[in-house]
């Protein structure tokens, strides 16, 4: 992957010392006039076809299919007038004067953009980059942002699943659908195995979600991953507010918050030696409303806890805990049958569900945007441990 | 020691009515109710801009003001910082908030009572929606102000008005005018402190413009604030009726983003960061029929750095030199007739150029001369310094090559704008540097072209990003 061929017949790979000294990086120029090849993308049909599973997948949501040479509605290019090209009119090219060339673009395409090179950048530099997926909305649309990145060619990296055991089964199934009609391949690092052989212990709180970081960190060695993406945004936390876009862990995986490379311009620096591996945020610059309108704009499928159902629950800190195998009430605390919905997806013995009648999209977007509370706030108790909870668990390495 | 010494804001003053909203910790979650103003649906533009101050100038209150009163600072956050001002005691009033709780996001920051790393923060209006990179004042105030300035629309640059213009001022703006920030803001505030005094506010007024002629820097807005009491931040304030501009809020939604006001001037750049070839590995949502027209799909993925490209343009490939047209632009599997920086797009090109990871697509007959020597000015932000004779890398869009400092020709001061010999630079030190390059490159001098004419300079072991610099002019 990614190898270019040195003249005098060597391969060198991005970042490989070359004899004389030098330092090839992917797609580096080469003394000689050559510009060494980036190929990979090539890599995609090699995992691709691992899962052939899900080459008959093809359905609705996310990409839409119509690929050929129709132009779709460009919803986001919608401001300058005249400037989207929104019919089907086919490819009768652009020397018309009548497009502006003042579009303006909205805070949702600039996003994408910058996600997009953000995610470009990495395939580019890193010789085997892995997506932390959890069928949660913000990894859901990182995936969707690689989708579109690659697109007519398939994603070009696995996902991986940190399992705690404690899931909501909608969302393994979504998982599993979603690798499946990708075809892409799925990696899972379990928590419940590591407990099982006993070389995690469960926590007296019984929370699984700071027991996610060891079998995170070996699965990234055992992968021999070196660039990992992450749904994580700056918005949902004062720690991750000082995370840079590509950010630096050491072979503990853990992150130095105060000795972090200074990120310029859209330059990024993924320099790494052996051991190291970065950690990769597209949608960094996010907040929760912009992925729920982007959600919306695209029509990204999710898990349907999502929205509005109704679940057996019971009250617990402030938070509506669901009935289930992992999650049951103490004395004292009541059952009962709410229409809620879930803001985030994590542990589900510790991730709150809202009372809400959002059914749809746009019911969510409105409901986003009304909120009182961050969505850290309302769902997830493991993180009102603390002033530094998410702090001292990123420094440990989790994601 | 702490720079938000003094910033701190009486909750029964302005009204942050921590208390009345008590759906927190209810088991109510969402209270969709009328208990607080929506935050807009709508999507705006995007707008980034930096504040950056002195000491104790009331930065991280302005900060505050500007998140509370847009509504970013939900009541979790809130009764959070609160919960955390009344431990400590801060402010002796009861409900009193210190606002640097909401940006000091690191432990180490919180307990020392400093600001040491940039942080991002994010509101927005509905017109708009704004990233806002808040720039610590003293602590490596060189390399917080390059980062959190370099990518800026604008820049607010906070004034006490009893202090006036200080020497720290000074090398804001002199940052500002190095990177060619479009928009400067010098925000005077504490107007409240001297009772609204409009000679005061005059005097610093004539100070900053004076700077401002000094630097060379264009248009300077200067607005009388008080980040504390909420004059001119958001509202414009009836206590200085001598003031007839806007607020601070109602400006950043006027001003023009860099991409608004550059995109149409310069010339098409794209360098490419990937070839997407899809033969045999097409996406599985590639219809039968499809899968046939893209068997020998080629397209050049990269995000256009400035300019337009439509389809039908002729277009020239850097380095090859290259002559060829624009065949198709895709964003995912959307065909677009146009396209303009700063989209991410994939452009289908007639012929079968040579063009890989460090290739630029450029309009055709505004391809830059390739360089193998660049003069620049550099920021310096390793600890380490930079000297003549040091090997390094440069990376410079999307090509990374060795290079080797052969020549430190000066170091800016920036208290005379004085260029002064020096063998080498020290952390937050500024310096006009040569630097020889082992191939060519697609650099332009930054104050043509933005993007392409901005550089980092690399440690070829560690890894560590040494300096950031921009291409000048070779000097006489």
């Amino acid at each position: 992957m990614s190898e270019s061929i040195i003249p005098g017949g060597r391969v060198a790979s991005a970042g490989e010392a070359i004899p004389g000294g030098r330092v090839a990086s992917a797609g580096e120029a080469i003394p000689g006039g050559r510009v060494a090849p980036e190929a990979r993308i090539e890599t995609a049909r090699v995992q691709g076809l691992d899962t052939g599973a899900g080459a008959s997948y093809s359905t609705t949501e996310n990409l839409d299919t119509g690929a050929g040479a129709s132009y779709s509605t460009t919803e986001g290019l919608d401001t300058g007038a005249g400037a989207s090209y929104s019919t089907t009119e086919g490819l009768d090219t652009g020397a018309d004067a009548s497009y502006s060339t003042t579009a303006t673009l909205d805070a949702l395409d600039v996003l994408e953009a910058e996600a997009i090179h953000v995610i470009r950048e990495v395939v580019a530099e890193f010789e085997r980059p892995v997506l932390l997926f959890s069928g949660g909305k913000d990894s859901v649309v990182v995936l969707h942002l690689a989708a579109k990145a690659f697109w007519p060619a398939k994603v070009p990296f696995p996902v991986l699943h940190v399992d705690t055991g404690h899931n909501f089964p909608e969302v393994l199934r979504f998982r599993d659908e979603t690798v499946a009609r990708l075809g892409i391949r799925l990696e899972v690092a379990s928590v419940q195995d590591y407990l099982d052989d006993g070389r995690l212990q469960e926590r007296a709180d019984g929370t699984r979600n700071p027991l996610q970081t060891q079998p995170l960190l070996d699965a990234i060695a055992a992968g021999r991953h070196d660039a990992v993406f992450g749904g994580a945004r700056r918005d949902e936390d004062k720690a991750r507010a000082k995370e840079r876009i590509i950010s630096l862990r050491d072979e503990f995986g853990q992150w130095d918050p105060r000795n972090q490379r200074p990120e310029l311009w859209s330059l990024y620096n993924g320099r790494h030696t052996v051991g190291q591996h970065v950690r990769a945020f597209p949608i960094s610059n996010w907040t929760e409303l912009d992925v729920w309108r982007y959600i919306e704009r695209e029509g990204i499928a999710l898990p349907p806890l999502y929205f509005a159902h109704e679940r057996d629950v019971y009250a617990r800190d402030g938070m509506w805990l669901a009935v289930s195998d992992v999650s049951a009430p103490r004395a004292g605390e009541t059952v009962e049958r709410r229409t809620v919905r879930y803001r985030t997806v994590g542990d589900l013995s510790c991730t709150g569900a809202v009372v809400s009648e959002a059914a749809t999209l746009s019911d969510i977007v409105r409901e986003v945007a009304a909120s009182t509370l961050t969505e850290r706030g309302a769902t997830r108790a493991d993180d009102r441990l603390s002033e530094a909870a998410m702090e001292d668990r990123k420094k440990d390495g989790y994601f | 020691m702490s720079e938000h010494i003094g910033d701190r804001v009486a909750s029964a003053s302005v009204g942050l009515d921590t208390g009345a909203d008590a759906s927190y910790s209810t088991t109510e979650g969402l209270d969709t109710g009328a208990s607080r103003p929506t935050r807009p649906t709508a999507t705006g533009t995007l707008f980034r801009f930096a504040t950056a101050g002195s000491v104790d100038d009331g930065k991280s209150t302005l900060v505050g003001r500007l998140l509370h009163d847009s509504k970013a600072i939900l009541a979790d956050q809130l009764e959070s910082v609160a919960r955390t001002s009344a431990e400590r005691g801060f402010g002796g009033e009861p409900g009193a908030i210190d606002f640097a709780l909401l940006t000091d996001g690191l432990r180490a920051e919180r307990e020392q009572g400093i600001t040491i790393d940039v942080a991002y923060r994010y509101f927005t209006t509905g017109r708009r929606s704004f990233i806002l990179a808040d720039c610590p004042g003293h602590v490596q105030y060189t390399r917080n102000m390059v980062t959190g300035s370099a990518t800026a629309d604008a820049v607010v640059v906070l004034v006490d008005v009893r202090n006036g213009v200080l020497e720290q001022t000074r090398r804001h703006l002199a940052v500002v005018q190095l990177l060619r920030v479009p928009h400067v803001i010098v925000a005077v505030n504490k107007i409240d402190l001297v009772g609204y005094d409009r000679a005061a506010f005059d005097a610093v007024a004539a100070d900053v413009a004076a700077l401002a002629n000094d630097l060379g820097l264009p248009d300077a807005h200067v607005i009388p604030v008080s980040a504390l009491a909420g004059d001119n931040v958001v509202e414009r304030s009836a206590n200085t009726p001598w003031y007839d501009g806007p607020s601070l809020l109602e400006l950043l939604e006027e001003l023009s983003t860099i991409d608004e006001l550059e995109t149409d001037l310069e010339a098409l750049r794209l360098p490419v960061q990937l070839v997407i070839r899809p033969q045999g590995g097409l996406s599985p949502d590639v219809t039968d029929a499809a899968a046939d027209e893209l068997r020998d799909h080629r397209a050049f993925a990269g995000r256009i750095e400035s300019g337009t490209v439509k389809v039908g343009d002729p277009v020239e490939v850097f380095p090859a030199g290259v002559r060829t047209t624009v065949t198709g632009i895709r964003r995912g599997p959307e065909a677009l007739a146009e396209a303009s920086a700063p989209l991410s797009v994939a452009l289908e090109l007639a012929d079968p150029v040579d063009a890989a990871r460090g290739a630029v697509i450029a309009a055709a007959g505004s391809l830059p001369a390739p360089r193998r020597e660049l003069d620049a000015d550099v920021f310096q932000l390793d600890a380490r310094p930079l000297a003549t004779g040091a090997r390094v890398l440069v990376k410079h869009g999307t090509t990374t090559v060795q290079a080797i400092v052969t020549d430190i020709r000066g170091r800016l001061d920036l208290d005379t704008l004085e260029t002064t010999p020096t063998a080498s630079l020290a952390t937050n030190d500024i310096g006009l540097v040569r630097l020889k390059l082992a191939a060519d490159l697609a650099a332009e001098p930054y104050a043509a072209h933005r993007r392409a004419g901005a550089f980092l300079v690399i440690h070829p072991q560690d890894g560590a990003t040494l300096a950031a610099g921009i291409v000048v002019e070779a000097p006489a």
